[in-house]
């Protein structure tokens, strides 16, 4: 059967049980445009292509299935780069469909052209150019199976508008294969066994979870493994929520603005085990006194991950899941009753804790209110800043893929769409988008799309009018020069959200917190909360820049 | 120190942008670099040279091997293997130093591919050593103009007297 490229790729899409796409139209996509029409495919208008992007990114973390998002060529595909980039730091499966100018037109600096398959080179985990109808069938399927399989990540297909309307035979490849794409996992039966006995031998051991354990759906035989060797588990920003924060076991977060108590553990321990995460900077601080003591087990499918920044003694390079299974039912279970009473007792000296002042509204308060409301079953993303780690102080994540946030890249504005894409995916539950004045001005806009598609999402904003870490850096580095961070006239986001259509709430009183929370959540439609919180807020404890991770301030 | 990377790819447009790109955005700087179609036509090969400690290597092979794009990636600097340069040199000759030269060219085993009224281009393969050794004895006539391909490497094979046992 013949059919136009544009036909070809919703054919595929098709195939692929796409049932959403986040974007927005443009003369290059037309053709493509006109064949969406008519197919079953939702799609989501967005009002700017970086929240198609971020649409997408939210739409994947939240329901495990890639996110597609389409943009015409030139300044469209140019403002999905944000987004792409944030996906693939965060190893993300997200396509992005950029239209591109027509085959004779490319190179020519033609209107609305811009090599996006150049641009985005560093920020894809691979790119399409597709230069002949007949080739597109293949590279869809080849941009599906590369973004969801291995360490996921972002995968763009240009499509010149004169390839969306030649036509070609419809064959869509049942599977595909690279000579140079291999997912074998590089371990052996030796090296799972002295894994296990690494466990069995140690005292003070530490599970350090990352998005790879969500990734990979290991959520389960973390929790396993956590109880049958009793061995406490701290995550990193994206590991939230792949261990319950309600479980006895559970240090939380460490890092920069992570607990004392999982600072302290990974401190003191004598075996990290290292589960789907990279030992970013964020989490390690000053590398070369970052868990002086302990030997490293790190699980990861991206062998280019192992040994990148951290001496690691048992390297397993597979899928999280596939090498728990295999190294649980061989563990030995290490003597640690000692070191979770030590921990108990840093729990107890140092909890999180902020102080509560008379007619003061705090963030922190905030965040713990809609945790309370909604028990861990709510989604939440995050905007980026001091928002962000409130949320991930006080949010106690439960289960996986219910906290979603910018990590790698910290990009302000990506909370908003986020929230918008769970929210497409998981159209019964609750979602929240904890947000900060200055980071939801960034895609603001993306409440007409909410608003549109009766995406009933709640964003929580925490205005300090503010950008608020920033602020706290110069507050502690910079001799409290405020330079350039003072949003004082921030815009009434209670008016804002009523010009899009959506409901608007302010809470200025630490009593009207809860009420406010029950009647957005309550309501069926796109709620704006306007929390305007103490000012000067930090987010404490803190880790100063390039310091080791035990020497903490404040909290 | 230096390592000697000998990398398969496809051979499609790109791979070079992608491989190259690769090494520009973590900051490792690729001393030479000589690519080419093998026996397969759909695969290409790269001799790749880059300088750095064996753990930057190590992440750097890694990370090609990453690419979907390459298909193999192997670091042969410690391994037995042949290498290869080719350099062009358009070198000053008058008339009366062209006996010189010659003698050179002659003790290089390298060959005149050019003569010109005052210039001779000398054309010399060999590994890096005999490529400089021929550079500078030929740097007193004046060097006009040089060029290099970059290194080509591959690994030698199993010794006659091994492949028998």
């Amino acid at each position: 059967m013949r059919l136009t490229g544009a036909e070809i790729i919703v054919k595929a899409l098709e195939a692929e049980g796409v049932e959403v796409v986040f974007g927005y139209p443009g003369g290059a996509v037309l053709p493509l445009y006109d064949k969406l029409y008519d197919s079953p495919i939702k799609h989501i208008l967005v009002r700017h292509e970086q929240g198609a992007a971020h649409a997408a990114d939210g739409y994947a973390r939240a329901t495990g299935k890639p996110g597609v998002c389409i943009a015409t060529s030139g300044p469209g595909a140019t403002n999905l780069v944000t987004g792409i980039a944030n996906a693939y730091m965060d190893s993300i499966p997200i396509i992005a469909l950029t239209g591109q100018v027509a085959l004779p037109a490319i190179g020519r600096d033609s209107f609305q052209e811009a090599d996006i398959t150049g641009i985005t080179l560093p920020i894809v985990k691979h790119s399409y150019l597709v230069k002949d109808v007949r080739q597109l069938a293949a590279a869809i399927r080849a941009a599906f199976h590369i973004a969801t399989t291995g360490r996921p990540g972002p995968v763009l297909i240009d499509l010149p508008k004169d390839v969306t309307v030649a036509q070609a035979e419809f064959e869509y490849p049942p599977q595909i294969s690279f000579r140079g794409y291999r997912l074998n996992a590089k371990y052996n039966a030796t090296q799972i066994y002295q894994a296990a006995r690494a466990i069995g031998e140690s005292r003070r051991p530490v599970l350090y979870a990352g998005g790879g354990v969500i990734s990979s759906g290991a959520a389960g035989e973390l929790l396993e493994l956590a109880e049958k060797a009793q061995i406490p588990v701290t995550t990193t920003l994206l590991g939230k929520g792949a261990f319950p924060e309600t479980h006895s076991l559970s240090l939380g977060m460490l890092g920069m603005h992570g607990t004392k108590y999982a600072n302290y553990a990974v401190s003191y321990s004598d075996l990290i085990i290292a589960l789907g995460a990279r030992f970013d900077d964020r989490v390690t601080g000053r590398l070369d006194t970052f868990a002086p003591h302990a030997q490293v087990i790190h699980i990861d499918i991206d062998a280019a991950e192992i040994g990148k920044n951290v001496r690691v003694h048992y390297p397993l390079t597979g899928d999280v899941k596939q090498v728990l299974r295999d190294l649980i039912p061989r563990i030995e279970v290490p003597q640690t009753k000692e070191w979770l009473e030590q921990i108990q007792q840093w729990k107890a000296e140092h909890p999180l804790a902020y102080t509560k002042e008379e007619g003061m509204l705090k963030p922190q308060y905030v965040i713990e209110q809609i945790w309370e409301l909604t028990k861990g079953e709510a989604v939440v993303t995050t905007e980026v800043g001091q928002n962000q780690m409130w949320a991930a102080q006080y949010y106690k994540a439960i289960y996986p893929r219910t906290f979603i946030s910018s990590g790698g890249l910290g990009t302000m504005g990506f909370g908003l769409p986020a929230a918008i894409g769970a929210q497409v995916g998981r159209p019964g539950a609750v979602v929240f988008d904890i947000a900060g004045d200055g980071s939801v001005q960034m895609t603001s806009q993306e409440l007409a799309t909410a608003v549109q598609f009766k995406l009933p999402v709640k964003v929580a904003i925490l205005n300090n009018r503010y950008l608020g870490m920033v602020r706290q850096w110069q507050e502690l580095f910079h001799g409290r020069r405020y330079s350039q961070t003072d949003l004082v006239d921030t815009p009434d986001f209670v008016k804002l959200a009523e010009a899009y259509g959506a409901e608007g709430i302010r809470v200025t009183r630490a009593e009207d917190v809860r009420s406010a929370l029950e009647r957005s959540i309550a309501l069926p439609k796109p709620v704006v909360i306007d929390f305007v919180i103490a000012r000067e807020e930090n987010v404490f404890p803190m880790v100063p820049p390039g310091e080791s991770i035990t020497k903490m301030l404040g909290g | 120190m230096r390592h000697t990377l000998a990398v398969l790819v496809e051979n499609q447009p790109g791979v070079l942008t992608r491989v190259a790109g690769l090494f520009s955005r973590r900051g490792y700087n690729i001393e030479s670099l000589a690519v080419g179609q093998t026996h397969e036509p759909s695969i290409s090969r790269m001799t790749i040279v880059v300088d750095g400690d064996d753990r930057v290597i190590e992440q750097v092979a890694k990370q090609l091997d990453k690419l979907i794009d390459v298909i193999d990636v192997q670091d042969i600097t410690d391994v037995e293997y042949v290498d290869r340069e080719l350099v062009l040199i358009k070198v000053n000759a008058e008339p009366s130093v062209r006996g010189e030269i010659m003698q050179i060219v002659d003790i290089f085993r390298a060959r005149i591919v050019d003569i010109g009224q005052r210039t001779l281009i000398i054309e010399c393969t060999g590994d890096e050593g005999k490529i400089r050794a021929i550079e500078k004895s030929l740097k007193p006539f004046g060097i006009l103009e040089l060029v290099r391909t970059g290194k080509i490497a591959m690994v030698r094979g199993p010794k006659y007297e091994e492949e028998k046992q």
